[in-house]
Order: structure tokens, then C-alpha cells, then sequence
């Protein structure tokens, strides 16, 4: 039940917003400084939930070379920033959280 | 003859949009698997995860929207997370507004209904490049059906290899490589990586939040940074 709630609830506002101003047009204005704002929501609300995932481990607060997560997240955003392929960023992500669990495991 | 040029000018057009839109699809295809081995990994259904992907019709935030599920958020968490990320909808709207105004409403309706970051991105290029728009509509529709054809169907595939993977499958490693694969190319200016990391120490600041508040509040955060930040650059 819950889940179809989110999805029809969720449906129709994201339909709401794609609508808004096609429907709208010349009734309204968007101000300027929420044309600025909503360009930094998906930065905002990625990296809101990035941070949690790669520094909280088990509830706690984590930072150091046990915490694989994390560092795989550094090597997945550094290879983000020089590769800028989507592909090369999760695969690089996976690849280093499967050579260190292999070599934590058989050295 | 007219009515012939006509069909032809709007088929012409219709698979410009497609072209133009089909290098995207191959940024888009596998994300659509990866949401489906998701979506179903937090708990969904086959139906629910497809479904999802018709109702909602926008990546980020169906992969928030799984991860919210996964960790037992309440619904009305879940439709403020994917209501915010969607937000930024608005500002494709205002701007292809002007294009669509000749438009019938069910046209409007349904381009409205195909209005994706990636269909938005080929179709306001196409707008600005031509001086004449009687088929741009068309052209929008080839764009964003594309798109659809292609999100559903990578879905499916997701949701089918869902299936037939490990039970154990790293879920929880996927989800944030996934998001850093989407963030990344979001930062393209000082003031979106000042923003994003005002949001991820928020995040981490309001953790304890109840009913998994925390994200969503840490982002409304880091958006006032942005505004802040924008409104001291005006001032002289």
C-alpha cells in the first residue's frame, strides 16, 4: 500500500512540476532568485545522500582505511572527475571494493 | 500535396528528435538496468519497479526513492524526497514554455509527460538553433519517447537480471557509486561544489534526524547556501 502511495503521490507531483509553466506560461514569472536556486538541487540533494553512505558505518561515524566504502567512493569521484563516464565511475567503484576484499582476505 | 509535405515535414521531424536524442540513451540505458536490480533489491515488486518508471519517470529520484524504501522510511518522507529532486522540472518548464504555447492542451499534456533532463537537454538546443518551430513539437516528441521507449525497457531488463542474481547482492555499494556517477557532472561550477558540500556535511550533522529526515533536510540546506551565495554576487 505504501509503496503505490509513493508512486501515485510522487507521479503526480513530479507531473505537476514537468507541467507547471507549459500550462501556465505568461500568468506567471519565476523570479529570478528561484531559477538560481533550483539549478543547485541536485547537487544538493546527491551529495545529501552520498554522505551518509560512505562515512557512516554501522551508525557511526567513520573515517579511515578500514572504512572500504568511503574509499572506494574517493576513487569512484576521482575517476568521475577525469574519465566523465558514468560507466568508468561505478566500475572503478566495484573493481577497487573487489581487489580489496580480495587482498584483505588471502594476504 | 500539402497534407503529404505536412506528414512528411512531421516524420522528418518526429525522427530528428530520435536521432539527436540516441548518443544520451546510451548514458541512460544502464542506469535503467541498475534502477531495476534496485528497485527490487529495496523490496518492490516486478509491477511496483516498473511501474515506478512510468509513474515517476525520473532517475534520481526513483533510485532515492529505492533507497528510502530499503531502509523502511515513512511514505510521506519518501514523496517530499522525490517531490525535491524533481523540483528542478520547474526550470525546464519555464523554459520550453514559450515553444509550446501554440500547442493544443493535450499536447502540452503530454510533452509535459516527456519532459526529462536528457529530453529537455536535446530538444531547448533544437528550439534555439531553429528560426522556424511548426514541427518542433514533433521533434520534442521523438526526443522524449526515445527516451520512455528506452528508461521502460532497461528497466525491464533490470528487473528480469534482478531476478536471476545472488540474494546477496551489494546493494548498499551500488546505491552511492550510482549517485556519485550522477552528482559528479552536476558540479560544473564553484559555487554546485560549495553547495554540494554543504550538503553532505549537513547530512552527516543531522544523521540522527527521525523518519530518515536527515538527507532531505541537510539538501534544503545546502540549496539556501546557493542562494546565499548567489545573492552575495550580485551585490555590488
Amino acid at each position: 500500500m505504501k509503496v503505490w502511495l509513493v508512486l501515485f503521490l510522487g507521479g503526480i507531483l513530479t507531473y505537476l512540476t514537468r507541467l507547471s509553466f507549459v500550462y501556465l506560461f505568461g500568468l506567471w514569472e519565476m523570479p529570478l532568485w528561484l531559477q538560481k536556486s533550483l539549478r543547485y538541487v541536485p547537487p544538493a540533494v546527491l551529495s545529501a545522500l552520498i554522505a551518509p553512505e560512505l562515512f557512516i558505518r554501522s551508525g557511526q561515524f567513520l573515517i579511515s582505511f578500514e572504512n572500504m566504502k568511503l574509499l572506494a567512493g574517493i576513487v569512484a569521484i576521482i575517476t568521475a572527475i577525469f574519465t566523465k563516464s558514468m560507466f568508468w565511475t561505478i566500475s572503478s567503484g566495484v573493481l577497487f571494493m573487489l581487489i580489496s576484499d580480495i587482498l584483505t582476505k588471502y594476504l | 500535396m500539402g497534407i503529404s509535405l505536412k506528414v512528411q515535414g512531421s516524420l522528418y521531424a518526429f525522427l530528428e528528435g530520435v536521432r539527436d536524442e540516441t548518443p544520451l540513451l546510451f548514458a541512460v540505458v544502464p542506469f535503467g538496468v541498475i534502477y531495476g536490480i534496485t528497485a527490487l533489491e529495496a523490496g518492490l515488486t516486478k509491477l511496483q519497479a516498473q511501474l515506478m518508471s512510468c509513474m515517476i519517470f525520473g532517475g534520481s529520484s526513483q533510485f532515492a526513492a529505492s533507497k528510502l524504501f530499503a531502509e523502511a522510511a515513512p511514505w510521506s518522507v519518501i514523496v517530499l524526497t522525490v517531490a525535491i529532486i524533481n523540483l528542478r522540472h520547474l526550470l525546464y518548464s519555464a523554459s520550453v514554455a514559450p515553444y509550446l504555447q501554440e500547442l493544443s492542451f493535450g499536447w502540452k499534456a503530454l510533452l509535459a509527460y516527456l519532459l526529462t533532463d536528457e529530453a529537455y537537454a536535446v530538444t531547448i538546443n533544437h528550439y534555439q538553433k531553429q528560426q522556424e518551430h511548426s514541427y518542433g513539437h514533433l521533434y520534442f516528441l521523438g526526443a522524449g519517447i526515445a527516451l520512455w521507449i528506452s528508461w521502460q525497457l532497461s528497466t525491464a531488463v533490470g528487473i528480469t537480471l534482478g531476478k536471476m542474481l545472488p540474494p546477496k547482492w551489494p546493494l548498499d555499494f551500488f546505491l552511492p557509486l550510482t549517485f556519485i556517477a550522477i552528482l559528479v557532472p552536476t558540479l560544473k561550477s564553484h559555487s554546485s561544489v560549495i553547495v554540494a558540500l554543504v550538503a553532505g556535511v549537513s547530512s552527516l550533522l543531522l544523521y540522527e534526524l527521525p523518519y530518515k529526515l536527515g538527507p532531505i533536510a541537510a539538501a534544503l540546506i545546502g540549496i539556501m547556501s546557493g542562494f546565499v551565495l548567489e545573492a552575495r554576487r550580485r551585490r555590488p
